[in-house]
C-alpha cells in the first residue's frame, strides 16, 4: 500500500491479525469474544425456552421456527448421515448448529461485527466435543480393538499396502478430522472478517484520500463490503451446516459396522 | 493503534486458554439447558405430530378398508339374495310344472276311467239288449213261424235248435 493511504490517521490499515485481538473488557476472561459467547448462549436459551414454554400440536410462530430448525437438523443432517440411529443425536446437533450459526452470524451483526469463531479457541472446543464423542461412541459400540481395526484397516487390500495405508488412515481419522473441523470453521470466519475489514476500512481509507478519483472509487469498496456481508451470511449458515453434517458423518461411521 | 494496546503477540492458530475455558463452560451450559428442558419436548412434539398425521392417515385408511369390506360384504349378500330368489323362482316354476303335469295326468286318468266305465256299461247294456232282443226276436220269429207253418214245428227241441243256429249264423254274418 502506498504511503498516501496510511496517511488516513487512526484507521487500522492494512487489516492484520492484531485486529482480531481486541483489548480486554475486564481481565482475560471478560472480553468482547467471551461476552459474545455468553450472548449467544443467552439468546438461544431464551429463544428456545420462550418458543417451547407451552408447545402445542398446532404450533405458534416461534414454536414453528424452533421446530423448523430442529426438523432441518433432524431430517436433513442426522437421518441423512446416520440413518434412523441418528435421530437420538438430533437434539445435540440442533444445539450445535444453532450455536455455530448464531456465533457465525455475529460476524455480520451490526455492533458486534466479528464472529467469536474467528478465534480458534471456540471452534477447538466444539471440534473437541465432536472428536471425543465419535471416539467414545465408536469404542463403546464396537470395542477398542474392532473400532481401531475398522478405522485403520481397509479390507480387501494386499497386506504390504497396509504399511502405507494404516498411517494414512490414522492421520485421516484421528488427527485430520478434528483439526480440519476446527480450522475450517475458524478460517472461514477469520477470512470473512478480514474481507469485510478490507472493503470497509479500505473504503474509509480511500475516502480520506486527497485524490478525488480514489474518493469516488471508495463507493465500489463499500458496495463490495455490503455484497460480502450478504455473502458472509450464507457462509455463516453454510459453515454451521457443514460442521454439524461432518460431526454426524463421523459419529455415523463410528456407529456403522464394518467399512 | 489501539489494537496493539494489549501488547501481546497473537498467532491466529494458537487458542487463548481463557477462551477455551469460557467456550467450554458456556457451550456446556447451553447444551445442558436445551438438552434437558427443550429438546426432549421438541422430539416428543415431533413424534406426536407425526403420530397425529400418520395416525390420522392410518385411521382414514382403516375406515376406508372397513367401508370397502362392508361394501364387499353387502355385495356378496345381495348376490346371495339374488341367487336365492332365482332359486326360489325356479323351484316355484318347477313345482308349478310338476303340479300341472300331475293334475293333467290325474285328469287324463279320470277321463280314461270315465270313458272305460262308459264303455263297459255300454257293452253291458248292449249285451243285455242283445240278450233280450235275442230272446224276444227268437220268440217273435217262432210265433210268427208257428203261425205261418202251423203245429208241425211246435216240437220243443227242434224249434230251439233251429232258432239258435239261425241266430248264430246271423251273428257271424254280422260280425264279418
Amino acid at each position: 500500500m502506498s504511503g498516501q493511504f496510511i496517511a488516513a490517521e487512526g484507521l487500522p490499515w492494512p487489516p492484520k491479525v492484531d485486529d482480531f485481538y481486541l483489548p480486554d473488557v475486564a481481565g482475560p476472561f471478560v472480553t468482547k469474544f467471551t461476552l459474545m459467547i455468553w450472548l449467544a448462549v443467552g439468546l438461544l436459551i431464551i429463544f428456545f425456552m420462550a418458543s417451547y414454554r407451552n408447545p402445542k400440536l398446532v404450533p405458534s410462530k416461534s414454536q414453528w421456527y424452533a421446530e423448523s430448525i430442529y426438523g432441518l437438523v433432524r431430517d436433513n443432517i442426522a437421518r441423512e448421515q446416520m440413518g434412523k440411529d441418528g435421530i437420538r443425536f438430533a437434539p445435540y446437533f440442533t444445539v450445535l448448529f444453532c450455536f455455530i450459526a448464531v456465533t457465525n452470524l455475529f460476524g455480520v451483526t451490526p455492533g458486534l461485527q466479528i464472529s467469536p469463531n474467528s478465534h480458534i479457541a471456540f471452534p477447538i472446543v466444539l471440534a473437541a466435543i465432536t472428536y471425543v464423542m465419535y471416539l467414545y461412541i465408536g469404542v463403546r459400540k464396537q470395542g477398542l480393538g474392532r473400532y481401531l481395526k475398522q478405522s485403520l484397516i481397509i479390507p480387501g487390500v494386499p497386506w504390504p499396502m497396509h504399511v502405507l495405508l494404516i498411517p494414512i488412515e490414522f492421520l485421516q481419522n484421528f488427527i485430520n478430522r478434528p483439526v480440519t473441523l476446527a480450522v475450517r470453521l475458524f478460517a472461514n470466519m477469520f477470512a470473512g472478517h478480514l474481507i469485510l475489514l478490507v472493503f470497509t476500512v479500505g473504503g474509509f481509507v480511500m475516502l480520506a484520500s486527497d485524490n478525488i478519483f480514489v474518493q469516488v472509487t471508495s463507493v465500489f469498496s463499500f458496495l463490495m463490503a455490503i455484497l460480502m456481508a450478504f455473502f458472509e451470511v450464507l457462509v455463516a449458515l453454510l459453515q454451521a451446516y457443514v460442521f454439524v453434517t461432518l460431526t454426524a458423518n463421523y459419529i455415523g461411521t463410528s456407529l456403522a459396522d464394518g467399512h | 493503534m489501539y489494537v496493539a494496546a494489549e501488547g501481546v503477540e497473537h498467532h491466529p492458530l494458537v487458542p487463548i486458554w481463557q477462551e477455551l475455558v469460557v467456550g467450554t463452560i458456556a457451550f456446556a451450559l447451553l447444551c445442558f439447558v436445551l438438552l434437558k428442558f427443550v429438546m426432549p419436548r421438541m422430539e416428543a412434539m415431533y413424534q406426536a405430530r407425526v403420530d397425529a398425521i400418520e395416525g390420522g392417515l392410518k385411521r382414514a385408511e382403516a375406515a376406508q378398508a372397513e367401508a370397502n369390506q362392508l361394501l364387499e360384504q353387502y355385495r356378496a349378500q345381495l348376490a346371495e339374495v339374488r341367487t336365492e330368489a332365482a332359486r326360489i323362482r325356479d323351484d316355484a316354476r318347477a313345482d308349478a310344472e310338476s303340479i300341472r303335469t300331475e293334475i293333467l295326468a290325474k285328469a287324463r286318468e279320470e277321463s280314461d276311467r270315465i270313458i272305460a266305465a262308459g264303455r263297459e256299461s255300454l257293452a253291458v247294456e248292449r249285451q243285455t239288449i242283445v240278450r233280450e232282443l235275442r230272446a224276444e226276436v227268437g220268440g217273435l220269429a217262432v210265433d210268427l213261424a208257428s203261425r205261418i207253418v202251423g203245429e208241425s214245428l211246435a216240437d220243443e227241441a227242434r224249434r230251439k235248435g233251429t232258432v239258435e243256429r239261425f241266430l248264430t249264423d246271423l251273428e257271424s254274418a254280422g260280425a264279418r
